[in-house]
């Protein structure tokens, strides 16, 4: 199924949430979704006959300037259809639900994006560091982070 | 005559203090430098919790400051055992958004290095998951081979393990004279010994009785783990890139992919996990020969690298076959020379995720083989 089509059916049950389809030149089309009803919308995908995105490829965090978002990427290995999402959250308040309980891939991924990125996924189980130390302070991969100049003593160059 | 006093002790009722084990960070067994915390009832495993970032050096973030170019030598440094193949996927990348067309001589390159290099990361699969089992042999069979492949690769590139081979729609450097002698010769090699770790370590009655039934992955869960490559044709998935959204000139060749079928064992085990790899090999082997074969003669290998590497503005995913499983780069530009963020979506990351599920109710000594069969790089899991 593509995008497009996907588009149209999610646009049909869940109206406001899906914001936008983007079919720019150079990218793979992506859709725009609200934080609100992220859940729900995951899960529709995943188990709906038509849909079923039973694998999570992956799940980036990115600084979007004023926003922060997240990607996810998903393909179905009954369908073999891919399909790129997006949320974007302002950096104030980052918050978006989590999908780790739809596919367990995603618990290490949400931390991974909220190590660097600084995503806050709502209802993890343990959202903790997982490749920096667990006291360190800030997320690196945001545009405007300043390295420290020293982490316990050690120095920071 | 006294009778003995019989204390009976309701074992349900013992409390058998649980202790917790720190595995690693610098433990070989680890394969790399990757923290267990475990918890153990007596011999058993209850509960596992990965602790990774030993070996973190921001990857990503150094990326988003140097130039395209700059970033292939970093992306060897992430799954060095098979540098080749994650240089790949990139570059495909850069190639699509800057529309580049890549010669056919290149495509043919790019395929045998890559499956040398796949021979090489499963004979240190094996060998080193042989080892976890108790069996050195096979390990000391194993790298005298590899150093015949890696021989090829230096010959080619100039690194024994760290090519920075690969260029934007070409190659670094051209094959060399008796390129293709060597690789016959290596596939030659490399099935000889195959057959011979068949008999001395695969088919050995210890290493079935310690991998068999251990560590069982069901598909089900496989997938949902996200898992990929070997871990997760040897829960009987048959899903490998390669086959089923091909990409360069892989649907040209004939090869199998290769699944757990449970010859011992059940599928998804230790046992099945490791046989999908040294079947791996002899599809490698083909692959190799046919690429041979049919790659031309003529070719200007270096000619087509764009001097300026300055991609549109768009974004991009790409996913490659790599032989620890899908290796993903999330590409995002902004019109410059740089990259906005790239986001590396390693195997290795992935597959580790399903150790706390896997090891839960089998023995610790198991655990170590759960660990090996999984084949992680610790480079591509921190970054």
């Amino acid at each position: 199924m593509l995008p497009g089509e996907i588009f149209t059916k999610l646009k049909n049950d869940f109206g406001d949430a899906i914001i936008e389809l983007n079919e720019s030149p150079n990218s793979d089309p992506w859709i725009l979704v609200g934080a609100d009803q992220l859940f729900d919308i995951f899960h529709t995908l995943r188990d709906a006959d038509e849909f079923q995105f039973d694998y999570l490829m992956s799940l980036s965090g990115t600084d979007l300037g004023e926003n922060l978002g997240v990607v996810y990427h998903l393909y179905s290995m009954t369908h073999r259809h891919k399909l790129v999402v997006k949320v974007e959250v302002p950096k104030g308040n980052p918050v978006v639900p989590t999908v780790e309980r739809l596919w367990r891939t995603a618990d290490w991924h949400e931390r991974e994006a909220y190590d660097l990125i600084g995503v806050r996924f709502e209802g993890h189980q343990n959202l903790i560091r997982i490749l920096l130390p667990y006291d360190w302070e800030g997320h690196p991969l945001q545009k405007d982070y300043v390295t420290p100049d020293s982490y316990h003593g050690m120095k920071i160059s | 005559m006294t009778e003995i006093k019989r204390y009976d002790l309701e074992y349900s009722q013992l409390d058998s203090d649980r202790m917790r084990i720190n595995v690693g960070p610098q433990h070989p067994s680890t394969h790399g430098v990757l923290r267990l915390e475990v918890e153990v009832d007596g011999e058993i495993v209850t509960e596992v919790v990965p602790h990774l970032g030993y070996l973190h050096r921001s990857f990503e973030k150094h990326c988003e400051k140097m130039t395209f170019p700059q970033i292939i030598p970093y992306i060897d440094r992430m799954d060095y055992i098979s540098a080749m193949n994650n240089e790949w996927p990139y570059v495909m990348a850069l190639e699509k958004m800057l529309d580049v067309k890549v010669p056919e001589k290149v495509e043919f390159i790019r395929v045998i290095v890559a499956e040398l290099n796949r021979l090489a990361n499963h004979q240190i699969a094996v060998a080193t998951f042989g080892m976890d089992a108790g069996a050195f042999t096979p390990f000391l069979y194993y790298f005298r081979d590899r150093e015949s492949i890696i021989w090829i690769l230096e010959r080619l590139s100039g690194a024994r393990l760290l090519y920075n081979y690969f260029r934007v729609g070409g190659m670094a450097a051209d094959i060399y004279p008796g390129f293709k002698e060597d690789c016959l010769e290596v596939v030659k090699k490399v099935r000889k010994t195959n057959e011979e770790i068949m008999d001395l370590l695969i088919h050995n009655n210890i290493f079935i009785k310690r991998t068999a039934n251990v560590g069982v992955l069901t598909p089900e869960v496989a997938i949902n783990f996200a898992c990929s490559g070997p871990v997760l044709r040897g829960s009987g998935v048959k899903f490998d890139l390669r086959k089923d959204e091909p990409y360069s000139v892989y649907d040209r060749f004939d090869f199998d992919v290769p699944v757990g079928v449970g010859e011992v064992g059940v599928v998804g085990d230790c046992w099945n996990r490791n046989m999908v790899r040294m079947k791996e090999m002899e599809q490698s082997c083909r692959i190799i020969e046919q690429a041979l074969e049919m790659m031309p003669e003529e070719g200007d290998v270096t000619g087509g690298v764009p001097r300026r590497i300055k991609p549109p503005k768009g974004e991009m995913y790409i996913r490659t076959e790599n032989p620890k499983g899908e290796l993903g780069f999330y590409l995002v530009t902004n019109g410059t020379d740089k990259p906005e963020r790239l986001k590396a979506r390693g195997p290795s990351f992935v597959n580790l995720s399903v150790i706390p599920e896997i090891s839960k109710g089998y023995m610790f000594a198991d655990l170590i083989l759960i660990l090996g069969s999984i084949d992680i790089v610790l480079g591509e899991v921190d970054r």
